[in-house]
């Protein structure tokens, strides 16, 4: 049985994961995927723009090239990540019917790498899906919006995107929740990387512990600067209002329109924990929801450290993925 | 994102074309998690010992090509790729003197999701000669 029929939920990495090691040119887009492959995660999560040079205008050799690759590695491509330049123009946006253009180019694409889900980004409008749900269903490709922090399922913006889906009856328009709308705690890396940049500790640390405890954010960063926080403290506090801590539950519910995860993380402890998502608590939830689909590493930690240490993203990768498998067997 | 690793100070050099030494340039990476096309690059900042480079004499080079920061507002083929190292070349006649000089290079890019534009900083401390 190969690894995208295998019942149940599939184990796989974002290649967006690798960035660091992809950008210092000391992994190449092959060792990408081999890594992946190495620690059984086999659904390949990729981005044209990332890790792909000439995207979107790649030749058939190159596609070829990917499916020796997957064959190869026993993989399988799980998502493209389209990403939607509205701004490619200076002075507008980019017409409805440009956008066209672009989501079937990102479709094809997609059809091409054997992908069967594109990721959205959480900004097109509910319209702009709607419209390309036709060439969607042409290539047979599902579109997930991102659901992505400061976003939740229950976000007007979302329940729109929803309402949308529902009322067109499609199977090819849905989500692609990001595991950082349940971010419990705020990443202890950022919180250090914003002390080395010269955030005062004890502002950083109150703020770190009232998120915790679920205090509004207007009150925190209230708080930060009545005391006598500088520009950094202040926007520590603002990140608890592009963080949101929801119910893992809510993943269950609202299953039928999931068509992949990003399981976003920053970092890896020892013990084999993530420190601020609670993967104890989703994996149970996506079980009883009798999810399918994949549960792609979406390692994002690189940035908060880089200035200062080694980055290791392999490892990072390998953790989650281990962490990932224990949770499953339970 | 990436700050530390935009400039590539060990390609820092001078241009000299014809016997004439014509200006200085150096390797720089994209502070962005991908690659974008240059119309998308809406500004590429650089000072040297302090000193801001007016932006027309700024060249900028990727696969695709050479351009002027004007050129790039409206060039919708070449991309500046993810990790790879563009040349900067900045237009002085004479060049850098030998030794070490402090070069400040800033990136300012438009994304799509983004309501403020995305800028990356990086200095460093580059010998000539």
């Amino acid at each position: 049985m190969n690894a995208a029929t295998k019942p149940g939920i599939k184990r796989g990495v974002s290649l967006y994961s690798y960035q660091e090691e992809y950008y210092l040119r000391n992994l190449s887009l092959e060792q990408c995927i081999a890594q992946a492959s190495k620690i059984g995660a086999y659904g390949i999560e990729s981005i044209g723009e990332q890790m792909m040079p000439g995207f979107p205008n790649l030749s058939d050799a190159f596609y070829e090239k990917w499916r020796g690759w997957m064959q190869q590695y026993g993989t399988v491509s799980s998502c493209h990540d389209a990403m939607l330049d509205t701004k490619k123009y200076k002075h507008r946006l980019l017409t409805d019917d440009e956008c066209m253009v672009e989501f079937e180019r990102d479709l094809k694409h997609a059809a091409k790498l054997g992908a069967k889900v594109i990721r959205v980004l959480c900004m097109v409008k509910p319209e702009i899906m709607v419209k390309a749900v036709p060439i969607a269903e042409k290539y047979d490709v599902k579109m997930g919006v991102e659901v992505h922090a400061p976003y939740y399922f229950d976000h007007p913006w979302i329940m729109r995107h929803l309402e949308a889906a529902q009322k067109l009856g499609t199977k090819h328009y849905g989500l692609v929740p990001d595991m950082g709308i349940f971010t419990a705690r705020l990443p202890r890396v950022a919180r250090d990387r914003m002390e080395r940049m010269g955030a005062t500790p004890k502002i950083l640390d109150y703020v770190s512990a009232a998120y915790e405890t679920g205090e509004l954010s207007e009150y925190i960063i209230f708080e930060a600067r009545k005391m006598g926080g500088n520009q950094l403290d202040v926007a520590w506090a603002e990140q608890c209002r592009h963080s949101v801590n929801t119910n893992p539950k809510r993943l269950t519910e609202f299953m039928p329109y999931i068509f992949h995860i990003h399981a976003k993380f920053y970092e890896m402890l020892d013990d084999g924990t993530e420190y601020s998502i609670p993967y104890h608590k989703i994996i149970p939830a996506l079980k009883a929801g009798n999810y399918q689909g994949y549960l792609s590493s979406e390692y994002e930690g690189n940035r908060h450290i880089q200035d200062a240490f080694p980055v290791d993203s392999v490892e990072q990768v390998r953790r989650q993925q281990a962490m990932f498998e224990r949770l499953l067997a339970a | 994102m990436f700050d530390r690793y935009l400039i590539c100070e060990e390609t820092a050099r001078n241009v000299t074309e014809g016997g004439k030494t014509t200006g200085f340039q150096f390797g720089a990476r994209i502070a962005y998690y991908r690659g974008l096309g240059l119309s998308m690059v809406e500004g590429i900042g650089v000072s040297v010992d302090g000193e801001a480079v007016p932006s027309e004499n700024i060249r900028f080079t990727v696969t695709g090509g050479t351009f002027t920061l004007a050129q790039m507002e409206t060039e919708y083929e070449a991309r500046w790729e993810f990790g790879e190292v563009a040349t900067v070349t900045v237009l002085k006649p004479g060049g850098l003197a030998a030794g070490e000089h402090k070069i400040e290079l800033t990136e300012q890019m438009r994304i799509a999701y983004l309501p403020f534009p995305l800028t990356g900083r990086d200095t460093k401390v580059v010998r000539i000669g």
